[in-house]
């Protein structure tokens, strides 16, 4: 696992990365109540806004940490947005990736780093 | 946070593990480590404790303070029965809303009035200059709490007996926490009480609130949510001075006393434009508050721009209040439409981030209100 310092867990399985965001970044947003994913299909580039995420609070976008194409995105959070709150970093992931170059994980963190970021 | 003000429950409010934000120039508490949407329906289910001593609370001291105050507001003062409390606000010379507050008659005539945060140095400063015959007593030695819900009376009860009390009513009691101004109202839809403490009593009196089972503390998010899904008006955000109260939808607001024909109609500010409003059929482009509830999930919140259609190119309203409504389950705003298209039922459509989503045109409140009548 890979995290970024905008509190995105990255997790590679072969060509493939799936996207959260960390227990500590849905603990700072507070009750979510909204979720908006991309489409399957979609053609990403890093930092492209491509989750919007509304807590009670305020709405949030979630920037691409990667360049690849979308190939299956978390469709139970758009009617259970909560899931969020309940299991970030497990049920709760927003979309999965196909990368070309896995590389692109190199510039992240690990979880020891994440965890001294957020301490 | 340097500049701002704080209220006699601050230490408390840290104590509590309160998330701390600025609003009105206090130092006040937005959540609870139990969170906006937990502390809302806890509201909602049993009782939320808030401070709301950030408002402020001023004392009219004249046997004809009702008469006096009625030149400021369009609200039949002198029909306000002793021990009573009634909703009220200031209007400006172009019939806008200065401020909204709530006046209450207590002992030997004098009323009670309890103004927003963030317009209370200029609604002084306006009571001051308007009312010649009334001292204006600034109230600056007493907190100010809310609890709110269905099991508050249940709660507060235990501490004076205020069950024989209906909505709106108020009333004095001595206590183990000095005397205790109650009245039995608040701003969450809920039933409940907002009491005015002692300063220098007022944390005991939270402490032993929130010792029973019932009470849980609860911050300005959830005010925030509980008081929209009521469809009550946040000043500032609803209200405004160039929002008249034909416009705000709070006509009901002006007794008949007041109104073109009442045997004190007129005599307060904007009276011109406000009795025009009133005694004429209403113009089909003139703005109306209405509520709005999104046919999606995503909320609409205040700023976001309303369409008549999904491909009009002209906007014809606004959002001024918008979130998601945890007791009704789906978002809900408010804001100003014009009058031909406030008709519950219409739909109307939402600029969110660049795409244009459908809402509907509703009655509010939201969810109906459990006042004790």
């Amino acid at each position: 696992m890979k995290y970024t310092e905008d509190h995105e867990w990255l997790s590679l399985d072969g060509d493939i990365v799936t996207v959260g965001i960390t227990d500590h970044a849905q603990e700072q947003l507070g009750d979510i109540v909204f979720v908006e994913l991309p489409e399957v299909g979609t053609l990403i580039s890093k930092d492209d806004e491509v989750v919007v995420i509304e807590s009670v609070k305020a709405a949030s976008d979630i920037a691409a940490p990667i360049d690849g194409e979308i190939v299956e995105v978390n469709e139970s959070l758009t009617t259970s947005p909560s899931k969020v709150n309940d299991d970030a970093e497990g049920e709760a992931w927003f979309f999965k990736v196909k990368i070309d170059d896995t590389s692109q994980l190199d510039q992240y963190m690990s979880e020891d780093d994440y965890k001294d970021l957020i301490a | 946070m340097a500049d701002l003000k704080t209220t006699p429950l601050h230490a408390l409010h840290r104590e509590l593990g309160a998330k701390m934000v600025p609003f009105a120039g206090y130092e006040m508490p937005v959540q609870y480590p139990m969170g906006v949407m937990k502390e809302h329906l806890h509201t909602r289910a049993a009782a939320g404790l808030f401070d709301v001593s950030h408002m402020g609370q001023v004392m009219l001291e004249s046997e004809n303070a009702a008469l006096d105050l009625e030149r400021l507001v369009p609200q039949s003062l002198v029909g306000l029965k002793d021990r009573r409390q009634r909703y009220a606000f200031f209007t400006n010379e172009s019939g806008g809303i200065m401020d909204d507050l709530m006046v209450a008659r207590a002992r030997d005539g004098h009323l009670f009035v309890v103004v927003n945060a963030a317009c209370k140095d200029a609604d002084i400063a306006h009571m001051k200059a308007g009312l010649q015959n009334s001292d204006v007593v600034v109230i600056t030695d007493r907190a100010l709490l809310a609890l709110q819900g269905p099991l508050a009376e249940v709660a507060l009860n235990r501490i004076i007996p205020v069950a024989e009390m209906a909505f709106m009513d108020i009333a004095t009691f001595p206590s183990d926490y000095g005397n205790l101004w109650v009245s039995r109202s608040g701003y969450s839809g809920e039933d409940g009480f907002e009491i005015s403490v002692q300063a220098d009593r007022a944390e005991a009196f939270a402490r032993a609130l929130l010792a029973m089972e019932e009470v849980e503390p609860v911050g300005l998010g959830a005010r925030d949510s509980l008081r929209l899904e009521a469809g009550l008006c946040l000043y500032g955000n609803d209200l405004d001075e160039t929002t008249d109260p034909v416009q705000a939808n709070l006509t009901w607001a002006i007794q008949k006393a007041r109104k073109p024909g009442g045997e004190r109609a007129g005599g307060y500010p904007g009276e011109h434009v406000i009795s025009a409003k009133l005694a004429n059929a209403p113009d089909p482009e003139d703005r109306r508050r209405v509520g709005i509830h999104p046919e999606g999930r995503a909320p609409m919140r205040d700023g976001v721009v309303l369409y008549e259609a999904e491909d009009a190119a002209d906007p014809v309203g606004i959002v001024t209040s918008g979130a998601f409504g945890p007791t009704v389950g789906h978002p809900i705003s408010m804001g100003y439409l014009p009058q031909r298209l406030s008709t519950t039922g219409t739909r109307i459509w939402g600029d969110v981030r660049g795409k244009r989503m459908p809402a509907r045109v509703t009655d509010l409140p939201f969810r109906p209100s459990t006042y004790k009548r």
